[in-house]
């Protein structure tokens, strides 16, 4: 029998890469997947980012076995997949509820895949031990997934998912349901297992934050289509479009005349306010409007020769080592911004921002319809 | 009423909202318990005889005593097949599916069908000139008419086509609230159809199968009109409840019929008793799902 437990680095069964080819799913007439072309890379930790709806827990799903696809394969290396079902895809899977066995001691929750394999009970008792101990809940081996507390029920499942050494661990928004203290460090301890055993991961969530700390690929969807493609640093700091911007902490997306170009940088003006940004895409920002995509955060108390907006300040949080404003422009724009200073309702403030921290995008469609935009 | 003293009774859940058990209360003592007990009473006081004569009668005349089993082998597979159909076909049936409603509407149409109707169309489609004959013998499956009516298959048709519903709807209801993650994340850890049914649906299934076994042996258990109807009330389908006609209403023999009720109940409680030991060794806690 293998010697080796669920630590060690390589797992058995390895991939070098997951293809998924225009995989589409529709259901009835809505298209929750809309040709996705994707590329997985064995060991690689990568996260499918967008807003309920966007059609990530479907790609999910659809890679799971769990739902058939309308349309596409899926290519493991060079083996087609996509008409296994799932219990022979080999993949392990967290679901947004746990959904742990509710009849089953935590021992047995974390078993189920061994003891479904008829592998020997010694081994499989081995195996359990050492996967839980790994997530650190070896005490509570015989207690009922009722009796844990939301991250301890968390753990189980990471658990009862890894103990298979799956070829691919799919995560379904694992940490939504956590209160915020405890997802942080679950994200680490996610983090974490993926390392340490060398795991191929997708992770599905909606936190652009998650996104950005755990994984090494970030996919951003929308509306069942890929906006962007890249690494953390990469779609943090470059944004591919307004939609990725907004969804990436640009809080403001400015609608703004465009009044001259120099270059890369784009000057956008109207009355008591001008934006000096840099244009994105490529090319330069055509037409006579474009969208000044700033962070709330690269705003500073102050006129600058390049950038100078005045506001009156409307709403103010407290939020620690800085303040949170809400101001309005000369025009009834709003701006959010986030200042050290401490600034107090009805101010009229001026502002500034380095030129290279306004992103110009061309316009394109609606890029405000985010719905509840993270920060 | 001082305050303090009220506070500490709605501590303990007295207050006036106790007040709304009242009619039901009343209806249980005055309509239940009182004839329940006078028909007790009635059963120790035979015509002739000491306190459990009639007991002892009924258990030394095999003609009586053997209603006991007569009964059980009606009411325990009915109730076993009304459950165990019911099981497949809520398991196909939960979740959403267009002509949903329709199809539990068609399956739960027999409950409004009094038994003697039921009893009837059995009469005519199971009878020698019936359908289900005609075709046996067209196919050359059989020579002459299989007899299903007029004993205990007859009964036993009957009991299954009336208390189907009841198993059905019960089970329904308690496969709906499994969540149907658990059988998704079932199939991720490798789990085939087959194991996941066996493994996780049937385990939390299990207390609401114990729970509708019992309505439906209970519902079997007091069979009458269709042991009449389409059974052989004489000797084969001769239940309990014939039994207590019979005293009752052919010999005018109050006591002894009572004496059957009682014992009828005995053994009612004596099969629930066993079921419901068993459920309580089961996992009966949350399934995750909706409802239940």
């Amino acid at each position: 029998m293998s010697h080796s437990g669920v630590l060690p680095g390589k797992l058995r069964g390895g991939f070098r890469e997951l293809r998924m080819e225009g995989v589409t799913r529709r259901f009835g007439q809505a298209v929750a997947l809309d040709r996705l072309d994707l590329t997985i890379e064995g060991g690689e930790f990568l996260a499918l980012l967008g807003p309920s709806g966007c059609g990530k827990s479907t790609a999910l799903n659809c890679l799971a076995g769990l739902l058939p696809l309308s349309d596409g394969g899926i290519w493991l290396d060079d083996e087609r997949i996509d008409g296994l079902p799932p219990e022979r895809r080999g993949f392990g899977m967290v679901f947004q509820n746990y959904a742990l066995f509710p009849h089953l001691s935590v021992r047995r929750n974390v078993g189920f895949g061994l003891a479904v394999r008829r592998l020997p009970k010694a081994e499989i008792a081995r195996r359990v031990d050492e996967a839980l101990a790994l997530v650190e809940l070896s005490e509570h081996a015989g207690k009922l997934p009722g009796q844990l507390s939301g991250g301890q029920q968390q753990r189980v499942a990471i658990a009862r998912a890894v103990v298979l050494r799956p070829r691919l661990v799919l995560m379904d928004e694992p940490l939504s349901n956590l209160d915020a203290k405890l997802r942080l460090q679950m994200r680490t301890e996610i983090r974490r297992l993926h390392q340490s055993l060398g795991l191929t991961t997708v992770y599905v969530t909606h936190d652009q934050e998650e996104a950005l700390a755990l994984a090494d690929r970030i996919v951003v969807l929308r509306g069942g289509l890929v906006e962007q493609v890249g690494s953390p640093e990469e779609v943090y700091t470059y944004p591919a479009n307004t939609y990725v911007a907004g969804f990436m902490g640009y809080r403001n997306l400015l609608d703004l005349p465009v009044a001259a170009h120099d270059g890369a940088r784009v000057i956008l003006a109207e009355p008591g306010m001008r934006l000096t940004g840099l244009a994105q895409r490529g090319g330069r920002a055509g037409g006579a409007r474009a969208v000044a995509a700033v962070r709330p955060h690269d705003f500073r108390l102050g006129s600058g020769r390049d950038n100078a907006l005045q506001v009156r300040v409307e709403v103010v949080e407290f939020h620690g080592r800085e303040v949170a404003a809400e101001g309005v422009t000369e025009t009834g724009r709003v701006v959010h911004v986030r200042l050290p200073e401490r600034v107090a309702p009805g101010d009229r403030i001026d502002l500034t921002v380095p030129v290279e921290r306004v992103l110009v995008y061309p316009v394109d469609g609606p890029a405000a319809d985010l719905g509840e935009v993270p920060e | 009423m001082t305050t303090g003293l009220r506070h500490r009774l709605a501590e303990r859940g007295v207050d006036r909202v106790l007040l709304l058990l009242v009619p039901a209360v009343l209806t249980l003592v005055l309509l239940f318990l009182y004839p329940m007990l006078y028909g007790v009473g009635l059963s120790l006081q035979p015509r002739t005889g000491g306190l459990l004569d009639n007991y002892r009668a009924f258990f030394a005349d095999p003609y009586q005593s053997g209603t006991i089993g007569k009964t059980m082998r009606l009411a325990l597979p009915a109730a076993l097949i009304n459950v165990g159909a019911s099981v497949p076909i809520a398991y196909r049936l939960r979740g959403r599916f267009r002509g949903r409603r329709l199809l539990t509407a068609i399956l739960v149409l027999p409950v409004t069908l009094g038994t003697v109707l039921v009893a009837d169309g059995l009469l005519r489609y199971l009878g020698p000139k019936g359908w289900f004959n005609r075709v046996l013998m067209a196919i050359g499956l059989v020579d002459e008419p299989v007899r299903l009516i007029y004993n205990y298959w007859g009964v036993l048709f009957s009991l299954v086509i009336t208390g189907f519903p009841f198993a059905f709807l019960l089970v329904l209801s308690y496969m709906s609230g499994i969540d149907p993650t658990l059988e998704r994340a079932a199939a991720t850890l490798g789990a085939g159809p087959w194991e996941r049914v066996r493994r996780i649906t049937l385990p939390l299934l299990a207390p609401g199968l114990a729970t509708t076994f019992v309505l439906a042996f209970v519902l079997a258990f007091s069979v009458f009109p269709s042991a009449n109807l389409v059974g052989e009330p004489a000797n084969e389908t001769r239940v309990m409840a014939i039994a207590a006609y019979d005293a009752a209403f052919e010999k005018y023999d109050y006591s002894m019929a009572s004496t059957v009720a009682v014992l009828m109940g005995v053994f009612e409680l004596v099969v629930i008793a066993l079921v419901l030991l068993w459920r309580g060794r089961l996992y009966t806690g949350s399934t995750g799902g909706k409802g239940a």
